[in-house]
């Protein structure tokens, strides 16, 4: 059984994104029991600058592809170089990170090989099924995070599926290995590139979720942009993020970055603190995995209480500022 | 020259207000007591639609939805927003489809209606979440694409000028005619239903759901909302609905609530105090 991940790299870094690891570590847990091989597939104008991580996470080999004509990772010549690969390695499942680039491109693949993907997978694993044997197995959440869908691609190769940065989690230790890369060659048509990018402008995000221990979160509940500075408080004396509900970004108290859950992000810190929060399904969907969460809600029967940790009832407003308070005297 | 403008649009139950009776006894979700609603982020492509029209009269915006029949409720305010035509695509043959099932059916149906300059949905569907659909009619129809369009500069009749959403960046992109694009919702405002539209076009519906004795003057007055069947594609039935999906369903679980292990504490001083201690305790542990 082989497993191919498509590798991807942070365009304003140049190092690879979390996910790949993620999805590299995936791949070699999903196919190892069965003596199969992970391979990276990259294409782009230049390899991620810290590839050589794959080879502690997982990925046996790396399969690239460079031009300069994919310097903006443009979906049309994307498909064509990414398609090739996978027909010449005969994949059996191919992973991809479910961000802007990887559900650019991947629906495209997908569609010309005429096979199924499943998107935003939050587990994967390989089971028997009937008469086909070992296939993969894709469980999702459906109907805004109402419902878990398992989902598989019984006669089709390859099986693919996306699976949304910060989800599958990465070892405790890596297992460091030498690097193998491997060129992959074709003719590549100048005429694939069809978008003239005419600027590109980096985004000033003050969020860091990805390694942030402690996020303090608010939502409807808190009532206004003014009293948001109070969770920033509590975020700044814990040394921690802001996050947000969705609705607390439509009722424009913080900007959408800041946004946690099935259309923001998947966090999962050591600490959560939901602050006026009353836990949506889409919500919990990007949270709930917290090691400790701590709910403050006026209501008691808000539905955060019951994936919570340690909870207050109470008013924010009254019940942050003591917070605040004792953790100083600590 | 006439611009045609093709829109994708999907009606999609109301997952964001999901309350505890939409679900049944045996946990899974009841879909006939659910609301639904025009996915919002194909309003905005609507919305797109309209606007370039407002500029280049010499345009066509052709709405286009598959689904069963009561799918014609966002077609109807399709039209009363201003779309010139709408079509339901809805088939026996078509339905249980996956993405790339769909995307099959509605390529087919865009060649079939005259084909498009500009092709334009939503990012996403709020039920699915999947994206998929766009991408992959975009593949079909050898098209260019642009995801995850987040500000339009200008859309003229030979190319486009937008702003894409690249997650660490904004891409500013420029590209020829034709090209299908999937819009966000922070691009436009989609505008209210226009007052005599709604009077034109409020008892609009597709024929088999008119009144016979009604039906001469529905046809007059132009309120009967074509209907698209596999009669008039023809299309392989292995690559439409359920047998034309490669993906299928294995099983369905409702979601549940864990917890159990909860530590309440009091809103006064003494209850914050212990909480915080609780907090440093672990977190020095940790």
């Amino acid at each position: 059984m082989k497993a191919l991940v498509f590798i991807e790299k942070n365009n304003q870094t140049g190092k690879l994104r979390p996910v790949s690891l993620e999805l590299a570590w995936k791949a070699h847990s999903l196919v190892k029991p069965f003596g199969g091989e992970v391979v990276g597939i990259f294409a782009g104008n230049e390899l991620p600058q810290d590839n050589d991580e794959l080879f502690s996470y997982g990925i046996d080999r790396v399969l690239y592809f460079k031009n300069p004509g994919l310097k903006d990772l443009q979906s049309t010549a994307m498909k064509h170089v990414l398609t090739g690969m996978i027909k010449k390695e005969e994949a059996d499942i191919v992973l991809f990170g479910a961000t802007h680039t990887g559900r650019d491109i991947a629906p495209l693949i997908a569609s010309k090989l005429r096979t199924g993907l499943t998107a935003d997978c939050t587990q994967l694993l390989i089971d028997d099924y009937k008469d086909k044997g070992n296939i993969l197995f894709q469980i999702r959440p459906a109907f805004g995070g109402n419902i878990l869908a398992t989902i598989i691609t019984p006669d089709n190769r390859p099986m693919m599926a996306t699976v949304r940065e910060g989800v599958m989690l990465l070892p405790e230790e890596a297992q460091k290995k030498p690097a193998k890369l491997e060129e992959f060659t074709m003719d590549f048509n100048n005429s694939w590139v069809k978008n003239e990018f005419l600027e590109i402008v980096p985004k000033v995000s003050k969020v860091n979720f990805d390694h942030a221990n402690i996020i303090v979160a608010g939502g409807a509940g808190v009532g206004s942009k003014e009293n948001f500075r109070l969770l920033e408080q509590l975020a700044f004396v814990l040394g921690g993020e802001v996050g947000a509900s969705r609705a607390a970004v439509d009722f424009g108290f913080i900007e959408k970055d800041h946004q946690v859950g099935q259309t923001g992000s998947v966090v999962r810190p050591k600490l959560y603190i939901a602050c006026g929060i009353s836990g949506s399904i889409q919500h919990r969907a990007g949270m709930e995995e917290s090691k400790k969460i701590i709910a403050i809600n006026k209501d008691p029967n808000a539905p955060i209480f019951g994936v919570a940790h340690m909870g207050i009832v109470g008013d924010l407003n009254e019940i942050i500022p003591i917070m605040i308070k004792y953790l100083r005297e600590e | 020259m006439m611009l045609k403008i093709k829109v994708l649009a999907k009606q999609v139950p109301d997952t964001a207000n999901i309350t505890g009776n939409a679900m049944k006894d045996d946990g899974t979700v009841n879909r006939a007591v659910l609301p639904t609603v025009f996915n919002p982020e194909d309003l905005n492509a609507l919305e797109l639609a309209l606007s370039i029209k407002d500029n280049i009269p010499e345009c066509e915006v052709t709405v286009i939805t598959m689904g069963p029949p009561k799918a014609v409720e966002i077609l109807r305010h399709s039209l009363f927003m201003g779309a010139d035509k709408v079509y339901l695509i809805s088939d026996r043959k078509y339905a249980g489809a996956d993405t790339l099932a769909t995307s099959y059916v509605l390529s087919e149906a865009i060649k079939k209606l005259g084909g498009a300059d500009i092709v334009l949905a939503g990012r996403q569907a709020i039920d699915g979440d999947t994206a998929q659909v766009g991408p992959q009619v975009a593949e079909k129809l050898d098209f260019n694409q642009i995801t995850y369009v987040s500000g339009v500069r200008e859309i003229n009749e030979n190319s486009v000028t937008v702003e894409r959403d690249g997650e660490y960046q904004t891409e500013l992109i420029r590209a020829e005619l034709p090209v299908l694009m999937t819009i966000s919702d922070t691009v436009n405002s989609p505008r209210y239903a226009n007052a005599s539209k709604m009077l034109k076009y409020f008892k609009s519906n597709i024929a088999s759901e008119i009144p016979q004795d009604e039906l001469e003057l529905a046809e007059k007055s132009g309120r009967i909302i074509p209907l698209i069947t596999n009669d008039l594609l023809k299309l392989e039935p292995e690559r439409c609905g359920l047998k034309g999906s490669p993906t299928k369903v294995y099983n369905i679980k409702s979601i549940t609530l864990t917890g159990g292990d909860l530590q309440m504490y009091g809103a006064e001083n003494e209850g914050i105090k212990s909480l915080i201690r609780d907090i440093m305790k672990d977190y020095v542990e940790v």
